[in-house]
């Protein structure tokens, strides 16, 4: 495309610069340009949450943004968030309460509770159910994601991990 | 569900932003957050060919005192920081109450001020609340610039007085008289999730406790907030008590409006809903205007 614009960003701690269309989504670019299929993509007009990502330390919906708007800032994807042998608090919680069945949801609700739990250590039931609520999960009906939560934040309260770029 | 090409522009002042909704007119839409355009373009309902995305000018981001203590918000400040705001919290506490009621937490990030109110839809919490706060808007175009009340900016569905040239750069809100208090509330089948009713409510009253102003606005009940002036009359140079409150809602919800039915509630149901939530605010809002709320 002719119209094509350069970028330059931050995803998980490692500098990309692309060239992209205008109206490619975030979530079409963390995914098909970078490979990072971590970020799922369900609804495409942001009522699902699979696609949520840290945008400058901020939970957003990635399918609801522009990769060309991502340039000159900084996004954390799951990918960037634990590795397969040393997990974050919060997916080690997830899969001690069984907090998730297919895991198409996972991601975007393990990235919304990341600035969640680092703002609120100690949050009951009801402050867990609003943080989620802008995640759709179609197996668990919230109970083990739930649990999982309040896990994960006795786990957070222990170990100050989890470190995300706050601006 | 991709979006339809278009031009991009991303400028970093309102000068030149400005010159391209001049340049492009109707073809052109501005991108604040995002978050009900690009569902929109997702969808291809809305196909501009032209995108000027004011995510990049500074000018538009702040939140600032005004003269005699009112306040200023910028026109993309983002949902999260107006929720977060101290300042808000002192002057306009009926905002801060309801930020948290809009949309979901990754809304919010990315959300503005000015986004949600120049979208105009219906639903919006934003918009009722600036007609209850008497609030008024800052548009500017490249011929003119004009202060527009938020009680006139709605003009129907969807649709504002903006022209295609022109863009909202500010919200003022008036510091409430003495003796005010504010309340919202909304009914949605899942919180955060768009509201079935909502509404806002100032009360402000005198020493003795005489209801010197009233203002109710609903939303969800109509094409743009509906203020429910005839329930507003029969408040005002009387002393509030249970009674007078509940009747006052029931006028609101009887003749002040005239909802639709949809999937979501019948109109019997949204004007039993406005009924009852329009008491709540008004009770809500008239405690905290003697104090003890």
């Amino acid at each position: 495309m002719t119209n094509n614009k350069n970028i330059s960003l931050s995803v998980n701690k490692v500098k990309y610069e692309r060239s992209v269309e205008p109206r490619m989504l975030l979530s079409d670019f963390l995914r098909h340009e970078l490979g990072l299929t971590g970020t799922h993509v369900g609804c495409e007009h942001g009522v699902c949450g699979a696609c949520s990502i840290l945008f400058d330390g901020q939970p957003v919906r990635s399918c609801l943004m522009f990769a060309v708007q991502a340039n000159g800032h900084e996004i954390l994807t799951i990918e960037g968030l634990g590795t397969i042998n040393n997990l974050h608090p919060i997916q080690e919680s997830f899969i001690e309460a069984h907090g998730l069945q297919c895991g198409f949801c996972t991601p975007g609700i393990i990235m919304t509770l990341v600035p969640f739990l680092e703002k609120n250590p100690n949050p009951d039931e009801t402050e867990i159910r609003h943080a989620i609520s802008g995640n759709i999960c179609r197996c668990t009906g919230y109970q083990n994601i739930v649990e999982a939560v309040k896990i994960a934040a006795a786990k957070m309260s222990v170990v100050k991990s989890g470190d995300i770029a706050h601006t | 569900m991709k979006p339809a090409p278009f031009e991009y522009y991303a400028p970093d002042s309102i000068d030149e932003a400005l010159s391209y909704l001049a340049e492009f007119g109707y073809d052109a839409k501005v991108l604040a957050g995002g978050q009900s355009l690009i569902p929109m373009m997702n969808f291809r309902l809305a196909q501009p060919s032209v995108i000027v995305d004011v995510n990049n000018i500074k000018g538009l981001f702040f939140i600032q005192p005004n003269e005699n203590g009112g306040l200023r918000i910028g026109a993309m400040t983002r949902h999260h920081q107006v929720e977060e705001s101290k300042l808000v919290a002192d002057r306009a506490p009926l905002i801060s109450e309801t930020m948290p009621q809009i949309a979901t937490v990754q809304v919010r990030s990315r959300g503005t001020f000015g986004g949600s109110v120049s979208h105009a839809d219906p639903s919006a919490e934003l918009t009722a609340v600036s007609v209850a706060l008497k609030g008024s808007f800052l548009l500017r175009s490249q011929k003119k610039e004009r202060w527009v009340p938020a009680h006139d900016f709605f003009v129907g569905l969807f649709s504002s007085v903006l022209e295609p040239d022109e863009m909202l750069i500010e919200a003022k809100f008036p510091a409430l008289p003495e003796r005010s208090g504010c309340a919202m509330v909304e009914v949605a089948r899942r919180p955060h999730d768009f509201a079935l009713v909502g509404v806002a409510a100032v009360v402000t009253l005198t020493k003795d406790n005489i209801c010197k102003n009233a203002r109710i606005v609903l939303l969800s009940v109509g094409e743009h907030p509906m203020q429910a002036q005839l329930a507003e009359q029969m408040l005002i140079d009387t002393k509030l008590t249970p009674e007078s409150l509940r009747a006052a809602a029931e006028t609101a919800a009887k003749s002040d409006i005239d909802p639709g039915g949809d999937i979501h509630a019948s109109a019997e149901f949204r004007r039993h809903l406005a009924s009852v939530l329009t008491y709540r605010a008004l009770d809500k809002a008239f405690a905290r205007a003697r104090g003890d709320g």
